[in-house]
C-alpha cells in the first residue's frame, strides 16, 4: 500500500475531532474524503502530513511511519494543496510554483529545478500567466498554480483539500481530470476533501464518507453514495440514478418542513 | 524556449538594479562626506581618503581635511550606511515573516523599550550596567532585547501565530511609551529634553567604535537570515503551506525575529529611535526587485542605506550649521512617499 492511515484520533482537550479513522490508499488510486462541513475532511488532511499533531494512530507512507520522517522528506512525498492560499506579497506565478522545489534546494534554484518548473507550468497551461501576480489570477486560475506547485514537489502522495469548491464547471472539470491524468502517469496516490459528490463518484476510485469526525462508509463509489447513507449523513433525501458505476445524486422533496415552521415563526415574530 | 529566457531576464534585471543601487550609494560616499558645515571640496576628500587608504602614494592632505573627513564626516556616513542596511533588513525580515507590510521594529514595541531604557538613564541614572554615556546605550540596546523577548514568549503561548505577535508587540510599545511619558512627568527640563532628543534619533554621535560593533553584529545577522530566505518566501504563501513544504515555521519565525532584533537594538541604542526607514525601504525595493526573499534582503539593505545616507545628509546641510532631527527628516522624505505607495500601487502589493 502506498498510504495507508491506522486508528487516527485528533481533538483539542478531551474533545475528539476525529477518531478510528483508518483507510488505505493504492498507487495511482484517488480517494474522496466526503462528509457534511465540520465532519473532519480537512483535519484528516492536515494529521496525514504533520502539519496537526494527532493524538493516536499512525500515518505510513509504504509502510514507513511518517512520525519519523524529517520535514524536508516530508515535503518531498507529501503535495499539499490547500483550500485557498493569498499571498501576502506581490510572487508571481513562477515563484509559486518554484517555492514547490523548496524540499530539493540548498539555496540557489538549480537548471533542473527550473526546467521542473517550467514543463508544469506548461502542463497545468499557466504559459500565460507564467509571470503575472498571483493574487491578480482569478479563483480557477490559483488553484492551478496552487496544483502545480503541488506537484513540482514531486511527491509520492498528493493530498487536495477542497480543490474545485470555488471553480465553474469548466475548471471543476478539467481540474479533476488534469489530477487523474498525472496519477495514471505519475503513479500518486490522491487524497482529496471535497463537496460535490457527483464529480466525487466520477473522479474517485474510493469514497470514504464521514460523519461527526467518523468514518460512516467506506468503499466503491457505487457501495458508499447511495439514498440510505446519504440521508444519515447529510439529513437530506435524494434519488441516486445509475447505480453502477458512475452514480448522479439528484435530492428529491424536502427535508425543510421544520425549518420552514421556524421560517414563519421568524416572519411573525418580526412583522409585529 | 520563450518563458526560460523571460524567466533568466528578469533574474538578471534584479541583479542589475542591485548592483545599480550599490553603485549610487558608492557614488554617494564622497559626496556625502564633502557636504555639511565646513565645506571640503570632493577632491580634498578623494585625497584625504586616498591618503589613509593608500599611503605609499604620499599624497599631501591639509590636517584640516583629514580631520574633517576621517573624524567628522566618514563616522557619520559610515553609521548612516550601516544602520540604514540594519534598519531595512529588519525590516524586511519582520513584515516578511509577520506576513504584513506594515510590520516595523516599532510595531513590536521594540523602539519603545529602547526609549524608555534610555530614559531610565537619562532621569534616574540607574541601569543594569555601566555609567556616563555607556549606562545610556547598554540600557536601550537590554531593555529592546528584554522587551522583544517579552513579546516573543507571550505569543509563543498562542503558537507564534503573526497575530499574537502584532498584539503582544502592541501591549508591550504601548507600555513602554507610558513608562517613558511618566519619566518625562517628573524629570527635570534638561532631561526631558534630552529624552525628546534621544527619541528623533540623531547620527550626530556616531564613532568609528559604534560603526565597528553594529557592523559586527550585521556580519554575523545578515548570513543567518538569508539562510532563511526561502523559508521566508514560503511563509509568504501561509503557515500551513510553509509547512508543508518543509519550514518549521514557529522557530523560522523565531530565529529571525530575534536576529532582526538584535540589529535593530544595537542601531537604536547608539542612534536613538529613527523611524521609518525599516518600514519604507522593503517596501521601495519590493516594488523594484519583487518579494523573493532571496533578493530582496540585500537589495533592502542597499536602498536603507541610500535613504538614511540621503536623509541624514539632508538634516545636516538644510538648515546647517543646526540640525534637523534624523527622525523628522525620515518622516518627512518617508510619509508622502509612504502615502504615494499607497495610493497608486494595487491592493494586491500590501494585502
Amino acid at each position: 500500500m502506498k498510504l495507508e492511515l491506522a486508528g487516527i484520533q485528533f481533538g483539542y482537550g478531551n474533545s475528539d475531532l476525529l477518531r478510528d479513522i483508518s483507510f488505505e490508499v493504492a498507487e495511482g488510486e484517488v480517494l474522496s474524503l466526503v462528509g457534511p462541513n465540520g465532519a473532519g475532511k480537512t483535519t484528516i488532511l492536515k494529521c496525514i502530513n504533520k502539519i496537526l499533531k494527532m493524538k493516536k494512530g499512525r500515518v505510513l507512507l509504504e509502510g514507513r511511519n511518517v512520525a519519523a520522517m524529517k520535514p524536508r522528506e516530508m515535503a518531498r512525498s507529501f503535495g499539499y494543496v490547500p483550500q485557498s492560499s493569498p499571498a501576502s506579497f506581490p510572487l508571481t506565478v513562477f515563484d509559486m510554483v518554484l517555492l514547490g522545489r523548496k524540499p530539493y534546494i540548498g539555496w540557489k534554484a538549480g537548471r533542473r529545478d527550473r526546467e521542473i518548473v517550467l514543463g508544469i507550468i506548461k502542463l497545468m497551461g499557466l504559459d500565460e500567466m507564467a509571470f503575472r501576480n498571483f493574487n491578480e489570477l482569478s479563483g480557477g486560475e490559483q488553484q492551478r498554480v496552487l496544483i502545480a506547485r503541488a506537484f513540482a514537489q514531486e511527491p509520492q502522495v498528493l493530498l487536495l483539500d477542497e480543490p474545485i469548491s470555488n471553480l465553474d464547471m469548466r475548471y471543476q472539470f478539467e481540474i479533476l481530470d488534469t489530477v487523474a491524468v498525472m496519477v495514471r502517469e505519475r503513479g500518486l496516490a490522491v487524497v482529496m476533501a471535497i463537496h460535490d459528490l457527483n464529480l466525487a463518484a466520477r473522479f474517485s476510485d474510493r469514497i470514504v464518507m464521514l460523519k461527526n469526525g467518523r468514518i460512516f462508509a467506506d468503499g466503491k463509489c457505487h457501495e458508499v453514495i447511495d439514498a440510505d447513507n446519504i440521508r444519515k449523513v447529510y439529513g437530506i433525501e435524494v434519488t441516486v440514478y445509475g447505480d453502477s458505476g458512475m452514480p448522479q445524486i439528484v435530492p428529491i422533496g424536502t427535508i425543510a418542513k421544520k425549518k420552514l415552521s421556524g421560517v414563519k415563526y421568524y416572519e411573525e415574530a418580526t412583522r409585529g | 524556449m520563450e518563458l526560460e529566457g523571460r524567466y533568466i531576464r528578469l533574474s538578471a534585471r534584479k541583479i542589475v538594479l542591485t548592483i545599480c543601487f550599490l553603485s549610487i550609494l558608492v557614488v554617494l560616499i564622497p559626496v556625502t562626506a564633502s557636504l555639511g558645515a565646513a565645506s571640503v571640496p570632493l577632491a580634498d576628500v578623494f585625497k584625504a581618503i586616498a591618503a589613509r587608504l593608500l599611503p605609499f602614494l604620499n599624497l599631501n592632505v591639509s590636517q584640516f581635511a583629514d580631520t574633517i573627513v576621517w573624524d567628522l564626516r566618514l563616522p557619520r556616513v559610515a553609521m548612516a550606511i550601516i544602520a540604514g542596511s540594519g534598519f531595512a533588513l529588519s525590516g524586511s525580515v519582520m513584515q516578511g515573516v509577520m506576513r504584513n507590510p506594515l510590520v516595523s521594529p516599532y510595531t513590536l514595541g521594540i523602539s519603545a523599550a529602547a526609549g524608555f531604557g534610555a530614559a531610565l538613564a537619562i532621569v534616574l541614572g540607574v541601569g543594569l550596567t555601566g555609567g556616563g554615556e555607556s549606562l545610556l546605550i547598554s540600557n536601550a540596546f537590554i531593555f529592546a532585547v528584554l522587551a522583544a523577548l517579552l513579546v516573543f514568549l507571550l505569543a509563543k503561548l498562542r503558537q507564534m501565530t503573526p497575530e499574537a505577535l502584532i498584539l503582544a508587540g502592541i501591549a508591550s510599545m504601548y507600555l513602554f511609551s507610558a513608562l517613558t511619558s511618566s519619566l518625562q512627568y517628573i524629570g527635570t527640563n534638561e532631561e526631558v529634553s534630552g529624552i525628546v532628543f534621544w527619541l528623533l534619533g540623531s547620527l550626530a554621535g556616531a564613532t568609528w567604535r559604534n560603526v565597528l560593533f553594529v557592523t559586527a553584529i550585521f556580519i554575523v545577522a545578515l548570513p543567518v537570515l538569508m539562510k532563511y530566505a526561502w523559508d521566508l518566501n514560503a511563509m509568504v504563501a501561509g503557515d500551513e503551506t510553509a509547512a508543508a513544504l518543509g519550514t518549521n515555521t514557529k522557530r523560522a519565525r523565531l530565529i529571525c525575529l530575534i536576529t532582526a532584533t538584535l540589529i535593530t537594538a544595537s542601531i537604536v541604542c547608539f542612534n536613538g529611535v529613527i523611524g521609518f526607514i525599516c518600514l519604507v525601504s522593503p517596501h521601495i525595493t519590493r516594488m523594484l526587485i519583487g518579494s523573493d526573499h532571496r533578493f530582496l534582503l540585500p537589495a533592502s539593505c542597499i536602498s536603507g542605506a541610500i535613504l538614511l545616507l540621503v536623509a541624514d545628509t539632508l538634516a545636516r546641510v538644510v538648515f546647517s550649521p543646526s540640525e534637523i532631527p534624523i527622525g523628522i527628516m525620515t518622516a518627512v522624505i518617508g510619509v508622502p512617499f509612504f502615502v504615494y505607495l499607497i495610493l497608486t500601487r494595487r491592493k494586491e502589493n500590501f494585502a
